[in-house]
């Protein structure tokens, strides 16, 4: 094992050590009067509380001219496994987006809810007001695992219950169990931090974020090649018989920088529903152990699994573990995609999932959906389910009253007429909260759409699903680089736009055009998508179409990913 | 002032008068101070002031480096090294830290700087790139330097931000020491032989003694009202943020030929609103040419309205002269004996407009009116700079006046005459008003409490730079307050930075609208009663600037309250004490 040279950690896990497992100096940042910040080390610190300090960069340079500090604010990020939340629930956090944050709610890539825009004197607030709707943050962020996904909506089968109740056990777990939350947030009375002991983690916590999804075939709505962590449901006669487990994924890289790179995880076996779990932490304790705590861009998973091999891992899990993975059972996905409408469900309780753009609920003109789902949640008896696609599904209602839910859907606009590519398409948050942007997403895709669609609908392409997902910085927070049309942003105005993605997240796309504006963009895809339509094989998705045509050639590995 | 110039009474030759003579024709009040300092300091030095200032001694080397994502800083730190180990002596800073007027001072400088957005500066070295593209560069002729630039050729502005500085030194005169290099993404290489160059050349910089200064010596001329100072503008911005009801402006001026102490206010000669002017000449029916005649000259009325009389304070003789000339009753009555109630009743709120307006008086001659006028006095601004921090500006603090009365939007005079009508690169008339009664503590080392909420605070700006350039020692405590914290922290950035370097050692702050009850300084000041009163026994001053209303007498039963409380003393006892700190000159207020 790595014993880390404390002379080579990075300043962040220096911190770390520094933070009294968390606590850092937080507690006295908030309530210093001088400035809307808290200490520059503390923001490392803060994620773990699942907030980010952020400013809004629309106003950093009219306030620097001003004499003002950015207009700093918090974005807080709500712990949420599985994605579900009940109607008091969204209440309670709808009430919180109104009185403490920019009066909108973010529905996230990772099934959660995030506010933007809190100020500082509204921080523990807003933090207790989620605690008191029975919520947290715990881990939202920071090197720990993060929102363990599920594919959405319980009520969809017994192998959806399952994979929600596995999400739920595996984050429960993997706490942290140090008392700094309560403390800074809730006024727990002090424990000192050095009898605190995390079983897991140990005092510097994981070299990077973890993150685990599971889902369900043929939905492949968790994005499982994207997790460095996840498990494929495997039924049998439709009974869970165990899990198929998958390691080393993730999307972020640098530009520039090749040693950096998207990777697609590697399907590592099988284990048993009651091995599930073992699992889980065993895995979390090889890369807390054998991650590199030297360099931040190179402390995923997927980059200890690049540098030692699969096998290596999984004969150091397999050893930890006390038992051998059985071989991968055979599993299939169609689509990474959300399924809109009303569904019915086996036991006869009614869905409907909405789509939200880039998942911000707000209200804007006729299209009321903030209000309108408050509405929703007054009345419906069931869960919400949200989806890895930024999505909310409207889950567990009973046929009785559909009807009623239905009108409440129409009386306040939110279903809304959208082609296709829209509602498949992501765009990351990016401007004007994300400090990481390079270019506009969530703000901007909307508008990029409105144009493509005129090509798309020219070819007599508006009943395909093809899948197009943007973000602001190559960090690939909408996971772009699985998408058939990734576009990823690189300065105000230019994306890099990456082609030949796997229709269900199967395979990463390969660089096509760099730091291109819209007139580009545009000007790139028209004679792809013409070709796509008078040259596609019956049910080609467009990502085949482009590697089988040789417009861009397959990736093979994430290591290729910049050849 | 320009006194002729003839052989008779000066020491020289016939041929070198008349040059001077052309030569002092042409300069301007600035120029010629400047002049008489630079001969003075040639006489001082022997006539040998070297035509361009040669580097100081070899072996420093500030190391200065713009960064975003670290490579930059990465690259600056091992240069800073790598000279370090040759011996020299090495500052090196980031952008972030680095206060644009410290580039005078500079004798050898290495810039190291990346490119972001589209061709911009990193975010920490915009307010640098700015400075030095605005009209506040300053020349640079003793500095040389080299630019290593970074960036990266797939964007479009390759290494922009490196070769806007590179430009901009060359064109403030500063000598290049080698060619600037730009770095692609993989910089490593071509950043190594750029500092191996670097080394090279400051390492063998042959020593050159001191040159002497060429800043003038001696007051030079003097500016009053009647003959103000025309200041240039360089910038008007809002320091409100974006939301907040308030409006204060942080104004700065070229006033090379001025110099002032901090403590000083400036005096500014405003211009009313031309539609006002506008609109009372309609409704008095007079022509805006009618010659009228204003302190013996003679000039078209819309002109003396605008600029010379003051046409918006009702005062008493307005009133009585306008009653008389107007016949009305009504006016007469409320000047009469035991009316005063009734009189202080009207004038609230009104202004000479609302007069005019509704006690007409048709057929009135220009001059009549006119006569009716008093001049418009100059507004005082207290000076939130100090000449040592920025050399040849004034810069004040300007909060907007403007409310409503009788169904009118009204607006003050001179505040938003510079708020509304007042741009970069108009010239201000303006002038020194001194005030001896609002001064820094001769000694350096004495603890200064500062309290100025709102604009009050201005002066304390000019304090701070002061002492930071004197190097003072002494402890600074400010108190400040306004509505806001999120809009309305004035300077907000200054403090901070100055809190930082611990120039400034407390504040403490009231933002009086952020909570449901409101809070003042006096507030903050009886919280921090003990130790407060500490730092007055340990012989620190007190400073008070601001409202005068309300403020400066809340503030001073806070004072008198902690001196009683924590001295032990009754109150007649602490107001002694307190007045005996004034006597002393220990506690001091510039109140308006
Ligand atoms: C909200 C969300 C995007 C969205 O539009 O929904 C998001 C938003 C941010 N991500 Fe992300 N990430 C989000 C899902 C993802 C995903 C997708 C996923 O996990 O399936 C990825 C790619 C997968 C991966 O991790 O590789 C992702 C990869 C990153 C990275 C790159 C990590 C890396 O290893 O390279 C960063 C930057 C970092 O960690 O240094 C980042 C950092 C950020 C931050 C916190 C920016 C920062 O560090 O300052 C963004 C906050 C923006 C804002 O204003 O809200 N985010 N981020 C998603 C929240 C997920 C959640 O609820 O937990
Ligand atoms: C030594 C000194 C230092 C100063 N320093 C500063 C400084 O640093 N910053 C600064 O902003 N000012 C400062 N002032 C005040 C400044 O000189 C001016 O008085 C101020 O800017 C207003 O001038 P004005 O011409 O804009 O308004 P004016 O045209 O003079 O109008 C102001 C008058 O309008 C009336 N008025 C204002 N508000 C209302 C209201 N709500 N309802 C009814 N009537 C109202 C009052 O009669 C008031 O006197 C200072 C004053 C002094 C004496
Ligand atoms: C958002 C963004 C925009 C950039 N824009 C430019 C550019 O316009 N021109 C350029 O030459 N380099 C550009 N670059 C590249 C950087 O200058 C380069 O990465 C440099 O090494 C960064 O140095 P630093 O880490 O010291 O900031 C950009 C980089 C980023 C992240
Ligand atoms: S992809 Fe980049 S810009 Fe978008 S939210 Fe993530 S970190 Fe921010």
């Amino acid at each position: 094992m790595n014993a880390p040279d404390p002379k080579t950690l990075n300043d962040v896990e220096q911190i770390k050590a520094r933070s009294r497992h968390l606590r850092g100096t937080i507690a006295d940042g908030l309530v210093d009067p001088l400035t809307g910040a808290i200490a520059p080390d503390d923001n490392a610190v803060l994620k773990f509380h699942g907030s980010y300090q952020q400013d809004d960069r629309d106003l950093r340079e009219e306030r620097r001219r001003q004499k003002l500090e950015p207009a700093y604010q918090f974005m807080i990020r709500v712990r949420l496994p599985g994605g579900e939340c009940t109607p008091a629930q969204w209440l309670a956090l709808d009430d919180i987006a109104g009185a403490h944050a920019n009066g909108t709610l973010r529905l996230t890539t990772r099934q959660t809810f995030q506010f933007h825009g809190i100020r500082k004197p509204h921080f523990k607030p807003a933090m207790q007001a989620i605690h008191a709707a029975g919520l947290d943050t715990i881990a939202a962020c920071g090197d720990v695992n993060r929102n363990v996904l599920a594919s959405a909506n319980p009520y969809r089968s017994p192998l959806h219950a399952a994979a929600g109740a596995l999400a739920r056990a595996v984050s429960e777990h993997l706490l942290p169990r140090t008392n700094a939350y309560a403390e800074i947030w809730l006024d727990a009375p002090a424990v000192d931090p050095g009898t605190e002991v995390e079983p897991v983690y140990g005092p510097l916590y994981l070299p990077r974020k973890f993150k685990i999804g599971i889902a369900v075939p043929p939905d492949n709505d968790v994005d499982v090649y994207a997790q460095d962590l996840s498990f494929i449901a495997v039924e049998d006669g439709g009974q869970l018989v165990g899990w198929n487990v998958l390691v080393g994924g993730g999307m972020g890289m640098t530009h520039g920088e090749k040693a950096t790179y998207p990777r697609l995880a590697d399907v590592l076996g099988f284990c048993t529903p009651e091995q599930a779990l073992a699992v889980a932490e065993q895995v979390v304790c090889v890369q807390r152990d054998f991650g590199d705590r030297t360099n931040r861009r190179h402390a995923r998973l997927k980059y200890t699994i690049d540098d030692r091999g699969v096998d290596w891992f999984k004969a150091e899990l397999e050893n930890r573990l006390g038992f051998a993975l059985a071989p991968a059972r055979p599993f299939a996905f169609e689509r990474n995609t959300d399924a809109f409408g009303w569904h019915e469900g086996p036991d006869g309780r009614w869905h409907y999932t909405l789509f939200v753009e880039n998942g911000r609920v707000a209200d804007r003109g006729a299209r009321r959906l903030r209000t309108g789902l408050r509405e929703i949640a007054r009345v419906h008896r069931g869960l919400f389910a949200l989806t890895n696609n930024q999505n909310v599904t409207i889950a567990g209602v009973e046929a009785a009253r559909r009807a009623a839910i239905a009108t409440l859907i129409d009386e306040y606009g939110l279903e809304r007429e959208a082609s296709r590519l829209r509602q498949n398409a992501m765009a990351c948050v990016a401007m004007p909260s994300c400090a990481l942007a390079m270019a506009e997403s969530e703000r901007y895709l909307p508008d990029l759409i409105t144009r493509l669609d005129g090509v798309i609908d020219a070819c007599g392409l508006a009943d395909t699903p093809i899948t197009l997902r943007m973000t602001g910085c190559p960090n690939g927070c909408a996971r772009p680089y699985i998408a058939e049309i990734g576009l990823v942003g690189k300065a105000p105005g230019k994306y890099n736009l990456y082609l030949g993605a796997g229709f269900h997240g199967q395979r990463l796309g390969k660089l096509y055009r760099e730091n291109i504006g819209e007139d580009a963009i545009v000007e790139a895809l028209t004679p792809l998508l013409e070709r796509y339509a008078s040259e596609r094989q019956a049910d080609e998705h467009f990502g085949d179409f482009l590697v089988r045509a040789g417009v861009v050639p397959a990736v093979a590995a994430g290591r290729q990913f910049h050849d | 002032m320009n006194a002729p110039i003839t052989a008779a009474h000066l020491p020289l030759t016939d041929a070198q008068a008349e040059r001077l003579r052309t030569l002092v024709g042409e300069l301007s009040p600035a120029q010629l101070l400047w002049v008489s300092g630079y001969l003075a300091a040639h006489a001082q030095h022997g006539g040998d002031v070297p035509a361009t200032p040669a580097a100081t001694a070899a072996g420093a080397l500030t190391v200065l480096y713009g960064s975003q994502s670290g490579n930059g800083a990465k690259l600056a730190r091992r240069l800073a090294e790598l000279a370090q180990a040759r011996g020299l002596a090495v500052t090196l800073t980031s952008t972030a830290d680095y206060k644009p007027v410290r580039l005078r001072d500079e004798r050898t400088l290495a810039l190291i700087v990346s490119t972001h957005g589209e061709g911009e500066p990193p975010d920490s070295a915009r307010e640098l790139h700015e400075y030095l593209h605005g009209r506040k560069a300053p020349r640079l002729e003793s500095l040389r330097y080299a630019v290593l630039a970074l960036g990266d050729s797939s964007y479009q502005f390759y290494c922009q931000t490196g070769k806007d500085f590179d430009a901009a030194f060359e064109k403030q005169g500063a000598q290049r020491l080698f060619e600037r290099v730009d770095c692609d993404i993989d910089y490593d290489d071509a950043a190594a032989a750029w500092m191996e160059q670097l080394l090279g050349r400051v390492g063998s910089a042959p020593a050159v003694r001191a040159t002497p200064a060429l800043t003038p010596v001696g007051g030079g001329m003097q500016y009053d009202k009647r003959n103000p100072y025309q200041a240039e503008v360089l910038e008007n911005i809002v320091l409100n943020g974006r939301g907040s009801d308030k409006e204060t402006r942080h104004i700065e001026l070229a006033v090379p030929g001025l110099s002032y102490t901090p403590g000083d206010a400036l005096g500014v000669l405003a211009q009313n609103d031309p539609r006002l002017v506008d609109e009372l000449l309609s409704v008095l029916d007079l022509s805006a040419e009618a010659p009228v005649s204003v302190g013996g000259v003679t000039l078209p009325l819309a002109q003396a309205l605008t600029g010379h009389l003051e046409i918006t304070a009702l005062t008493r003789p307005f009133l009585a002269g306008w009653a008389a000339l107007a016949g009305a009753d009504r006016l007469t009555a409320l000047l009469a004996d035991g009316n005063e109630a009734a009189l202080r009743a009207f004038l609230d709120g009104r202004q000479i407009i609302d007069v005019v307006q509704e006690f007409a008086l048709p057929g009135l001659e220009a001059d009549a009116f006119v006569g009716l006028l008093r001049r418009l006095p100059p507004r005082l601004y207290s000076l939130a700079s100090s000449l040592a921090a920025s050399p040849d500006e004034a810069h004040v603090t300007v909060a907007a006046v403007r409310y409503h009365s009788h169904g009118r939007a009204r607006a003050g005079v001179a505040s938003t005459w510079l708020a509304d009508r007042v741009q970069p690169g108009d010239t201000v008339p303006v002038f020194i008003e001194a005030n001896e009664n609002f001064r820094l503590p001769a000694d350096p080392q004495v603890p200064a409490i500062m309290i100025g909420p709102g604009t009050g605070v201005a002066p304390f700006r000019a304090f701070l730079q002061e002492r930071e350039v004197q190097g003072a020692t002494g402890q600074n405590w400010l108190f400040f307050g306004d509505r806001h914290f999120h809009t309305d922290f004035l300077y907000q950035t200054d403090w901070q930075g100055w809190l930082k370097d611990g120039l400034l050692t407390r504040m403490d702050v009231a933002f009086s609208r952020d909570q449901a009850r409101k809070v003042y300084v006096q507030d903050r000041l009886r919280e921090r009663g003990g130790e407060l009163y500490a730092w007055l026994q340990s012989g620190a001053h007190v400073y008070v600037c601001g409202d005068a209303t309300a403020m400066a007498a809340d503030v001073h039963a806070a004072l008198r309250d902690i001196v009683a409380a924590e001295g032990g003393l009754g109150a007649e006892a602490a107001e002694e004490y307190l007045r005996e700190l004034a006597r002393t000159r220990r506690y001091q207020r510039d109140i308006y």
